[in-house]
């Protein structure tokens, strides 16, 4: 055991991290900046990121969970209003499939609650929501056959909406037009889906602990500069436990966090699925503790739409609720430990 | 970055797992009766004797001078098995380490380690508790021998120690800080007197009060310079908050474990609420496994002195007194004459916010000295 980044997995941070502090938003302001913002995407489109769970010739991916989860922390502490998540998760799901890897600009559509993918049993009527949608097409999702799932594909309209201002996602009403992907060599079956929720899991526990992260700095940067009584917030005690408190959840999130990056490729699907549902658990209620502080500490200025805080927890509410929020997580971990009552056992 | 065991690490994980088979004396997790520290010396010198103990400490002082990595091993082994924690006692060997002579050290530490010698820490004072440098006992030079004179408490384990390490003004004339110094002080002698102090869990072994009147230590007892006390302490302190240090995963652990056999045994008894009560308790505990994993990883770049620990000691309490809520809702009150352990536990949990440094003192040193924020006004 050895639980430190190896000197390629830091060079990639080094690298998300320069791209994301030179490219992302700086203000809310930013976030309009088309130029801006098609220069983060070239730069994304350009690093690879995006295909780091395409297959390999075996079927193995060409990184594993740790590499995309190094990412997405950055993206996260940077407010990247660029997609990422979407687009792996796809590729992780033809790769699952055995089908060949798509073009550019596909995600994945979940049900109207983001906890799962839609086909895994969510009312037939109901609107698909193609999360982190930002450049981003066409969608695909699961559509239910005889001992599993085929993968489908559906065109996405041109709005975008969604409480993250960063990541938004397409609503798509009608899945009538959608078309079966094709190559596809198996039906997805459930250790498939439990090894791709773990992978959505790990990411965007992965993005609340760099939205942490960034938040947290934020908060920490205004404390120090803002006065009252003729002296800096940050020197009062009461400011300075709010921003310990979440600095230490934070730490605890980025550790349960590194794991359910690891477990996604190296334990079996429900031990990976396990490890993430803790983290996701973990990561959700402290990324909503942690964001809330941060909006606390910056006084009436964190509850304008000019302060960037609220963007912070926008993003963090969106990562907690994609593949299930705290309280779903938490019953997946009873039921792991085999305390669940009848509603843990999903 | 791997969480996995190598061939090597996985060969001693099954070695303890079948010593622990034959070898699990079957203690509570936590001190919650009389019985409890007179077990874990045992254990101790059990654990240590078999070579599980002392894994990551240098060869010189009997330890095994392997990497961390095998401290988590050996604390995963030990909660998996139900076992007890490994003894906490990595403060006071990472303290000696760091400012103790080679002679010292020598002297001391395989002592320490291998649980033939009983060691307790006398640092807080009735006045001296946050603001430790406030601390009044005094040691004063007389010829080869120093006179100790003045009050310490909370000291855990008094009763049961041959030796304490303790903070003593030795200089009155400097800034407080820089004014006390650390000794190794026998403690069977005349001129201590000990009280215990019963803890709100009814357990009396562990909290005392001590009393120096006119008690004598060797000068060549002190450890470190005249005046570095100070410097020894905060080191001490700085691993007394950390979990990795304390092998405290395993008693969270074996807590938690212990408490879902209990639903798992009746489930219809218990409620909903009580149930994700225990589900944050087993989340929190897993975190705290995985942070433990990252600081020890951490520790193969050379180990720190830093503030970090105050980070990891926040963590832990949450954990502990996560547990000990998990413990009062599924263990229950010892309601008509029933078993009182978990009681127990809960009530204990309470002192984790205090021991080793307040909270709030966690809270000041992460913001002052991580996130860098100005001193209070």
């Amino acid at each position: 055991m050895d639980v430190r980044l190896s000197p390629e997995q830091e060079a990639l941070r080094d690298s998300a991290a320069q791209i994301v502090d030179k490219l992302g938003p700086k203000a809310v302001g930013q976030l309009d900046d088309p130029a801006r913002k098609a220069r983060l995407n070239t730069a994304v489109d350009e690093s690879g990121w995006r295909e780091l769970r395409v297959a390999t010739g075996p079927g193995m991916p060409l990184a594993s969970g740790v590499e995309p989860a190094i990412v997405a922390e950055e993206l996260g502490r940077g407010l990247a209003d660029v997609s990422f998540l979407g687009p792996t998760l796809a590729a992780e799901l033809r790769r699952l499939a055995g089908a060949p890897p798509g073009p550019a600009g596909e995600t994945v559509g979940l049900d109207t609650g983001l906890g799962a993918l839609v086909g895994t049993g969510e009312p037939a009527a109901s609107p698909m929501v193609a999360i982190d949608a930002h450049g981003c097409h066409h969608a695909l999702f699961l559509v239910p056959d005889a001992g599993g799932s085929r993968l489908a594909r559906i065109a996405l309209g041109s709005a975008r909406s969604g409480l993250d201002l960063t990541r938004p996602s397409a609503v798509v009403h009608s899945r009538a037009a959608s078309t079966l992907v094709e190559g596809s060599a198996r039906l997805l079956r459930a250790d498939d889906l439990s090894r791709w929720t773990a992978l959505g899991l790990a990411l965007t526990c992965a993005d609340l602990a760099g939205t942490m992260r960034g938040a947290v700095a934020l908060a920490t940067a205004y404390a120090k500069e803002r006065t009252q009584y003729g002296v800096a917030i940050g020197s009062f005690q009461a400011v300075q436990h709010m921003l310990a408190d979440a600095f230490t959840a934070m730490e605890g999130a980025r550790s349960i966090a590194r794991h359910a990056a690891w477990a996604v490729d190296a334990l079996p699907a429900s031990e990976a699925l396990a490890a993430a549902a803790a983290a996701k658990a973990y990561s959700a209620r402290a990324g909503r503790d942690v964001c809330e502080a941060v909006i606390q500490v910056h006084g009436g200025v964190g509850n304008t739409w000019e302060c960037l805080a609220h963007v912070y927890l926008r993003r963090a509410l969106l990562s907690s609720d994609i593949c299930g929020d705290a309280r779903v997580n938490l019953d997946r971990v009873l039921a792991h430990h085999g305390v669940g009552g009848d509603d843990g056992l999903r | 970055m791997d969480f996995g065991d190598s061939p090597d690490e996985s060969a001693f994980r099954i070695r303890l797992r079948a010593w622990l088979g034959d070898n699990n004396p079957g203690l509570p997790a936590s001190s919650t009766d009389d019985e409890y520290w007179a077990g874990m010396a045992a254990w101790h010198r059990s654990l240590y004797d078999a070579g599980f103990f002392a894994m990551s400490w240098p060869i010189e002082i009997g330890g095994q001078g392997r990497s961390t990595v095998f401290e988590v091993i050996v604390d995963e082994e030990l909660a998996a098995a139900g076992a007890p924690p490994r003894p906490s006692l990595g403060y006071l060997v990472q303290g000696i380490l760091a400012h103790g002579s080679e002679e010292v050290r020598r002297r001391f530490l395989p002592g320490i380690v291998n649980g033939r010698a009983r060691w307790c820490q006398g640092f807080s004072e009735p006045d001296a508790g946050s603001d430790l440098a406030a601390l009044r006992t005094r040691a004063d030079r007389q010829g080869d021998e120093f006179v100790i004179s003045g009050q310490k408490i909370w000291t855990s384990y008094s009763d049961e120690a041959e030796w304490c390490l303790l903070l003593a003004r030795t200089d009155h004339e400097v800034a407080r800080h820089r004014g006390i110094s650390a000794f190794a002080v026998p403690m069977r002698q005349p001129g201590i007197e000990q009280r215990p102090l019963r803890m709100i869990n009814g357990v009396t072994k562990e909290f005392g009060e001590v009393h120096f009147t006119g008690a004598r230590v060797p000068a060549a007892n002190m450890i470190g310079e005249p005046g570095e006390g100070w410097a020894l302490a905060m080191t001490v302190v700085s691993h007394e908050r950390e979990p990795g240090e304390l092998g405290y995963v395993a008693r969270y652990a074996k807590l938690v474990n212990d408490l879902s056999r209990r639903v798992r045994s009746d489930p219809a008894a218990f409620g909903s609420e009580q149930i994700r009560e225990l589900g944050w308790a087993i989340v929190e505990v897993e975190m705290l496994r995985r942070h433990v994993q990252r600081r020890l990883s951490d520790r193969l770049n050379g180990i720190e002195h830093g503030p970090q620990g105050s980070v990891d000691k926040l963590l832990m309490t949450w954990v502990e007194q996560a547990v000990g809520h998990a413990a009062l809702d599924i263990g229950g009150r010892g309601h008509g004459g029933g078993d009182d352990t978990w009681l127990h536990a809960y009530l204990y949990s309470r002192a984790q916010s205090v021991m080793g440094g307040t909270s709030q003192i966690q809270r000041n040193l992460v913001a002052r000295r991580i996130l860098g924020l100005p001193a209070s006004s």
